[in-house]
């Protein structure tokens, strides 16, 4: 078990260190001089005399090896340099953003989990019927369909529909009020970006969950289960779900960190002042210290999300732990 | 998206076992998957329909996508513009039906090319063992630490917009995630019989890798080509909708959601809802149908 656990964890290095050679040489592709880019976009003049300066500020004046050296060391310390647009330090643009984008992840794997989990279970058991066709399809709608179209269709119907109510349309507030000063100004305007991504998250679970269940009641100690005379829905709580859920506790842990990703396009759609909408704009400003810190950010917490499942699942499995 | 993967691909007996008998069995097999698999048949026809439909834009389209009628501006659906026009007076439909263009050519080229690369890398990986499969999964793993549209965003980033570049930055990221899995199916396939055959017989890596290798793990390759049209088409409207993928006047799907989706929601609508209709159709088309060509060639489940 120890040893599985420091194998694992030692893994993340290589992994982590893989990705800053990946971004760092990234950001270094970028055709001609970032300084150029930035100084000149517009058409305007500038000296070289800022194209120096502006070096200096970046370290673009200093070795390769000394640059990596400072990006990784930097990183490891929270210091992610200066922002290239707004002239802040990145550390503090994305701790200003960070609580609006985890609430919503967090409150998105609530949506998806109680959505995904009863819904996923149902399909399973009635294999094959009409629920099973209209739960299916239901997953398969929330993987086809853009989370960020189903930010715009949630946001017409509250309008209409407030609006037929009420007689004037209610939009959520797009600015963040920390859930202890006033929780109703925050869960309604974290609500719908929240069931926007949980639908989409809780689909490939759903589908996971169908699958993983399909094949656990299939084994034999259900069937022991049900030769012994119990309930069937003590079979399906105590004996199935408890097996069918390892593999979607897994895809879970995965998904969480897809949010991320999912949270770029739907914190456009809602306004909302987040980390994804901090890397759209990052990305529109050619600012490549804080795109560059943003990559990293999101790598670390893919890896760390894939570390911590792993790790449950060997405290999970017996048969992970005892290997 | 996820991607679930036959658990114990069939290991063919010989090099010839994926081989078809000749071209009238194409049609059968295709009717017995019909038959057997009548949601993923639908699928099949929905793809169908907008293969049809991108190629043959010019032909049924009724309007140019990029014409502005400033008569009629936000108008209605009607029998002159079907789905109605947009803040620029362009016929929805005319734009809808090119975007089936951008979307199919931005989804078959990113898919197909990075399906091949990883198809090719993941075999070789698997073929030659020790070190360098090694080394390759460890560069794999790097690589899917990046999520899909967080690394589009990094290459575009660089890149800068439009079409060419779009296709570049959703097929890096699809690379790894093919050869992952077609590694997989090929380390069981390097253990058979004529992989050593071949060796014997003196032939070179790349014609063991690409003649006797490559033709077997065709299941899960073409599987995962199917997930992957609808993800890059997906991550192709997501980077349009940031604005930060197919430029104006292109016509796109995601495209066509950004400027008035919003700003028109409540007067109207109809330029809100028939793009984002256009894309749920089209990748619930390519999830059923390859779902479905799983079922059909993962034996384990053919009988559930």
């Amino acid at each position: 078990m120890y040893r599985y656990i420091a194998r694992r964890v030692l893994l993340v290095i290589p992994t982590l260190l893989g990705a800053a050679v990946l971004v760092f040489a990234l950001m270094r592709l970028i055709p001609g001089d970032i300084c150029v880019v930035r100084l000149g976009s517009g058409g305007a003049t500038f000296n070289p005399q800022a194209i120096a300066l502006c070096h200096h500020e970046i370290g673009l004046d200093k070795p390769l090896w000394l640059q990596f050296w400072d990006f990784v060391w930097g990183f490891s310390h929270f210091d992610f340099g200066i922002s290239m647009w707004s002239g802040k330090p990145v550390a503090v643009e994305i701790a200003a953003r960070l609580p609006i984008s985890l609430e919503i992840a967090l409150l998105a794997t609530i949506v998806a989990v109680s959505i995904a989990i009863p819904l996923g279970t149902i399909s399973a058991l009635k294999q094959n019927t009409w629920l099973d066709v209209v739960v299916r399809t239901v997953a398969i709608g929330g993987i086809a369909t853009p989370s960020f179209w189903i930010g715009i269709i949630a946001i017409l119907v509250v309008l209409d529909t407030t609006g037929a109510l009420f007689g004037r349309p209610w939009m959520p507030p797009i600015d963040y009020v920390p859930i202890w000063k006033d929780p109703i100004r925050n869960l309604s305007m974290a609500i719908l970006p929240a069931i926007t991504v949980g639908y989409r998250y809780s689909a490939v679970s759903m589908r996971m969950t169908r699958s993983a269940m399909l094949e656990v009641m299939r084994e034999d100690y259900i069937r022991t289960a049900r030769a012994k005379g119990l309930l069937e829905h003590l079979i399906v709580n105590r004996h199935a779900l408890k097996n069918a859920l390892l593999p979607v506790v897994t895809l879970l842990g995965i998904e969480f960190a897809f949010l991320i990703g999912g949270l770029v396009v739907t914190e456009q759609v809602f306004n909302l002042n987040g980390i994804g909408r901090l890397f759209v704009q990052a990305v529109q400003n050619q600012d490549y210290t804080l795109t560059q810190a943003l990559v990293m950010l999101t790598v670390t917490v893919f890896v760390l999300c894939n570390l911590a499942v792993d790790l449950l699942y060997a405290w999970l499995d017996p048969r992970i732990r005892f290997a | 998206m996820s991607i679930t993967l036959p658990r114990d691909a069939r290991v063919p007996l010989s090099a010839d076992d994926t081989e078809t008998a000749g071209a009238g069995s194409w049609l059968r097999v295709t009717l017995e998957f019909c038959r057997r698999q009548p949601f993923g048949a639908f699928g099949m026809l929905l793809v169908l329909v907008m293969a049809v439909t991108g190629l043959s834009a010019d032909l049924i389209a009724p309007y140019s996508p990029t014409a502005n009628d400033f008569e009629a501006m936000t108008e209605a659906p009607s029998w002159a513009h079907w789905l109605g026009t947009d803040q620029f007076g362009r016929d929805m439909l005319s734009r809808i039906i090119f975007g089936a263009r951008t979307a199919l050519t931005v989804g078959l080229t990113s898919s197909f090319v990075g399906g091949i690369a990883g198809l090719v890398l993941g075999v070789a990986s698997a073929y030659f063992g020790g070190r360098i499969d090694n080394l390759f999964q460890r560069v794999c793993d790097v690589m899917m630490a990046f999520p899909l549209i967080i690394m589009a965003l990094a290459v575009v980033s660089i890149f800068g917009t439009g079409v060419h570049n779009v296709i570049v930055a959703i097929t890096i990221p699809l690379i790894p995630r093919c050869a992952r899995v077609v590694r997989a199916s090929a380390l069981a396939i390097r253990e058979v019989a004529y992989v050593d055959a071949a060796r014997a017989c003196g032939y070179g890596h790349a014609r063991i890798i690409l003649r006797h290798m490559v033709p077997n793990v065709m299941a899960p390759f073409l599987i995962m080509l199917t997930a992957f049209v609808g993800q890059a088409i997906l991550a192709e409207a997501s980077l349009s909708y940031l604005g930060l993928g197919v430029q104006e006047p292109v016509p796109a799907w995601g495209l066509m959601l950004q400027g008035g989706a919003e700003e028109y929601a409540t007067t109207a609508p109809w330029i809100a809802v028939f793009p984002g209709l256009a894309i749920m159709i089209t990748v619930f088309g390519f999830s059923i149908f390859g779902d479905a060509l799983r079922d059909a060639l993962d034996p384990k489940l053919r009988n559930r």
